[in-house]
């Protein structure tokens, strides 16, 4: 499953935004949002296998973190549409900047 | 603080909607013309390894527009729609569709508005009729699964991209 897969579902995306704020683990992951234990182990390891989220055991506790590496994938799903128009504005803008040299030259010639 | 030119904005206002800004080193009256001049329009609106060619270009509403980009081995794509809206210097709407793929019509606004140091910003705002039409659009192609609250993924990747604190 990707990235971008594994966080279309709401509560997954929830415990993405809650590891922002830092490393967690399973327990107050759960308190947090609310939700049961198993649930969220659920989660967390659809997260995990997509290489979203890793864990580190810590003496007893296992803390889940964000893995930066998913969110530069994701960010490139939006990167196609992105790159089509900013060429098309910077063709728009060179073409802007070329008529407007060539008004000043027939303005000069008059 | 004056907006910066070189840098296009992109926003998802809805599941529908894909925006984008710009702002451009020209005066209103030129953006628009740059818009609505066949001329003009042959020397930007299309990618440099196509020539774009103006086939209509009925600037009144309920006229028709159809741009046609030609490669150099013979391929085609065409674009077409109908104006709804024609403000000179200030705004189009139309409706647009790639003749390739029907019935995927989306309307398009792109609105032209000055700013300080007699810069030009042009909004393009494109709405489909649906979530899937948006986001084949966004992909042009490119397969990945239907997204559920990708507004909020968005802008959590934003978040995520900017340095901490």
């Amino acid at each position: 499953m990707t990235a971008l897969t594994a966080l279309a579902e709401p509560h997954r995306l929830l415990i993405v935004e809650l590891l922002r704020n830092g490393p967690r683990p399973v327990g107050e992951i759960a308190d947090k949002l609310q939700l049961n234990q198993p649930q969220v182990s659920k989660h967390l390891r659809v997260l995990t296998d997509a290489g979203v989220v890793e864990v580190h055991p810590i003496a007893q506790q296992r803390i889940y973190s964000l893995r930066p590496q998913a969110f530069r994938e994701i960010d490139d799903w939006l990167e196609p549409y992105r790159r089509l128009m900013d060429d098309r504005y910077n063709r728009l803008n060179d073409y802007l900047r070329r008529a407007q040299a060539k008004e000043k030259r027939h303005a000069r010639k008059n | 603080m004056p907006e910066k030119t070189k840098t296009s904005m992109f926003t998802l206002p809805s599941d529908r909607e894909i925006a984008s800004s710009r702002v451009l080193d020209a005066p209103p009256d030129l953006v628009y013309k740059a818009y609505t001049d066949p001329d003009a329009i042959a020397q930007w609106w299309g990618p440099s390894r196509y020539t774009t060619t103006v086939d209509k270009l009925e600037l009144r509403p309920g006229g028709a527009w159809r741009f046609i980009q030609r490669a150099e081995d013979g391929g085609e794509h065409i674009f077409s729609g109908v104006f709804r809206d024609v403000v000179p210097s200030k705004r189009l709407v139309f409706t647009f569709n790639y003749e390739a793929i029907p019935g995927h019509e989306a309307v398009q606004t792109v609105a032209i508005e000055a700013v300080e140091g007699g810069k030009t910003k042009v909004s393009d705002n494109m709405l489909f009729s649906n979530r899937e039409d948006r986001d084949g659009m966004l992909q042009s192609g490119m397969e990945e699964g239907a997204l559920e609250s990708q507004e909020r993924l968005v802008a959590l990747l934003e978040k995520l991209k900017a340095p901490r604190r």
